[in-house]
């Protein structure tokens, strides 16, 4: 899309542009990685330290050695699972109903699905709480992972759906013809075909599940059960009754955030492909 | 709108288009696409539907700490909309909702758009760099980049302050940027803003790179001038893009709960810091008024509505069209 012949100074510019916009989106990253190898009496110093040099993992140490970590990890984990498996194996169900079939009251189930999404987390939050209070499930794996699935089911159908649309039926056809029974074709031709998008779909509810902190926080009043975006929350808030100990605040939000970063650089593109839909055939 | 919980009569319809799985005319009973719905339906019915409902009969009755202790909720009508809708404090927080959100949303928008077309003008290494900074940042648990903001905005040891001071007569050393409300709203923006901008780049370079080449040459050959160009043949096709690009931050920063509610948790407390989500989650939790708390969800419910009906209709066409 190069409208004009660029010359050299606009292609400077460009690139110039483009470094601070690479600083400015990395830096807070950076910062946290870098902060989280260096002592609390270099960081409390008014003169930051651009550079983790004489840097040590004794911040990490220090943020695991109580084991609330590796709780809340176990938490965090057992939750985004039956999220995970549960919200997959759904909206794989819904998607295929969707975009497979044209049956009656299936254009108010797509509208509602999209609806849905819309409905403001927040408004819930009071009614969920009475509803998950009345089952007996506060501070329980399944009553937080019951929120989660019905918040993220709605998008994961919509984004499996424009997954599955991408395969012809033509090719199932095809396959039947030549003599395949229609569970055969299914399994042996589409279901290969659909596997990149239902890893895409399931990254997505991973990361809903692994990063949410609202419900979280309601739902699971007992500090014990704190999932990972909680335990952080609680971390920094012990750390700040006295001085603020970021090196190892630093420390603890590298440790829940690296493993999500890994997870995200694989879904990116097929997440914003569902996002925005058909509008970007990219 | 909750899930239809009434399913019709099954039956499958004639296959609209032929690339339906459906043979060409086979009319049958046929259950198969209700069963493979339902599982679906019984999550979202049990863990949203069943809440909005609650959430909306509570909003016509007095909800109040007796009624908790099992007190009867009586039924009082209009009550609580006519308490909330004239409150001060409500429209106060509800404008205050409302241009935070647009100045948000907006701002993103023009930054993200802006990123963009920085990727479609730079070299490979340049592009490559910033889209892994922006991936890196879209990435972060929201847990972990505020934890981050709120020490990069620290009075004292924050890297913003050191900066800042480094400026010849600026001493800014234990400025305190979360204590005065715009300033503190001001720093939600940013962090807002650099969270949500990588989504609405990636989006509007994919958009972008869909207007080809070829097209834009052909357009060069026949004379047409940059802004022309510009006008009538790159925005019409990124159009779609850009609308939904552009809806979607809208609805996120109307209803920002944890980035507000974790920047009150680094020192600032009080109504004036509140956006309608903090706002809401502190009716139903502190004061324990769970009829306004309610009443207050539905009207941002409604609000949030408004707005994305624009983004359900366009979404609902491209289902027709597949």
């Amino acid at each position: 899309m190069n409208i004009t012949k660029k010359s050299p100074a606009a292609k400077f510019g460009w690139t110039a542009i483009a470094i601070v916009a690479t600083i400015a989106w990395a830096f807070p990253v950076y910062w946290m990685i870098n902060s989280s190898f260096l002592p609390n009496s270099t960081l409390q110093s008014l003169t930051p330290t651009f550079v983790p040099f004489g840097g040590d993992f004794r911040n990490f140490s220090s943020a695991l050695e109580d084991g609330t970590f590796v709780r809340a990890l176990g938490m965090s984990a057992m939750i985004t699972g039956l999220t995970l498996i549960v919200c997959i194996a759904f909206a794989f169900f819904a998607a295929l109903a969707i975009s497979r079939f044209r049956f009656r009251g299936r254009k108010s189930f797509v509208l509602a699905v999209l609806v849905i999404q819309m409905i403001p987390a927040e408004a819930l939050f009071i009614a969920q709480y009475k509803m998950i209070a009345g089952f007996g499930m506060l501070n329980t794996v399944v009553g937080v992972s019951l929120i989660y699935t019905a918040t993220v089911i709605p998008f994961t159908i919509w984004m499996l759906r424009g997954f599955v649309a991408g395969i012809p039926a033509d090719l199932e056809e095809a396959a039947m013809v030549d003599g395949l029974s229609r569970n055969q074709a299914f399994m042996r031709i589409t279901f290969p075909l659909l596997a990149p998008g239902l890893v895409a779909s399931g990254v997505y509810a991973f990361l809903q599940a692994w990063n949410e902190f609202a419900v979280a926080l309601i739902l699971l009043p007992e500090g014990q059960k704190a999932t990972l975006p909680l335990w952080l929350r609680g971390f920094l808030q012990d750390s700040a009754v006295n001085q603020t100990n970021w090196g190892e605040v630093m420390a603890a939000s590298t440790l829940v955030a690296v493993p999500v970063i890994i997870f995200f650089m694989f879904v990116q593109g097929r997440m914003t492909q569902g996002l925005v839909g058909g509008a970007v055939k990219g | 709108m909750p899930a239809p919980t009434a399913a019709p009569p099954a039956e499958v319809l004639p296959p609209v288009q032929s690339d339906s799985a459906a043979p060409q005319g086979r009319r049958r009973k046929n259950r198969l696409p209700y069963y493979l719905i339902i599982p679906a339906i019984v999550v979202v019915v049990v863990g949203t539907g069943y809440p909005l409902i609650w959430q909306f009969v509570t909003s016509f009755r007095e909800y109040g700490l007796a009624q908790q202790f099992g007190n009867p909720a009586p039924f009082v009508g209009l009550q609580n909309y006519i308490e909330m809708l004239t409150d001060q404090g409500f429209w106060g927080i509800v404008l205050r909702s409302v241009v935070f959100c647009l100045v948000t949303a907006t701002v993103s928008m023009g930054l993200g758009i802006l990123l963009a077309i920085i990727m479609k003008n730079v070299g490979k290494v340049a592009r490559l760099s910033l889209q892994i900074a922006l991936l890196l940042a879209w990435a972060m648990p929201i847990v972990a980049y505020m934890t981050v903001w709120i020490w990069l905005f620290d009075d004292r040891n924050g890297v913003l302050n050191y900066l800042l001071s480094l400026l010849p007569g600026v001493d800014m050393i234990g400025h305190n940027w979360l204590v005065n409300p715009l300033s503190f709203f001001a720093v939600g923006s940013i962090i807002i803003i650099w969270y949500s901008v990588p989504f609405i780049a990636f989006s509007a370079y994919a958009g972008f790179t869909q207007v080809s080449d070829e097209v834009l040459e052909a357009a060069q050959l026949d004379g047409a001038s940059g802004s022309a160009i510009t006008r009538r043949i790159i925005l019409p096709i990124i159009k779609p893009v850009l609308s939904i690009v552009f809806l979607l931050p809208l609805i996120w920063d109307l209803r920002v709960f944890a980035q507000i509610q974790l920047l009150q948790d680094a020192g600032s407390f009080g109504q004036q810091y509140d956006l309608l989500g903090t706002y809401i989650y502190k009716l139903g939790t502190g004061s324990q008024d769970f009829g306004l708390a309610a009443t207050a969800a539905i009207v941002v419910m409604l609000l949030t509505l408004g707005l994305s009906w624009v983004y359900v209709r366009q979404l609902m066409k491209e289902d027709a069209e597949s």
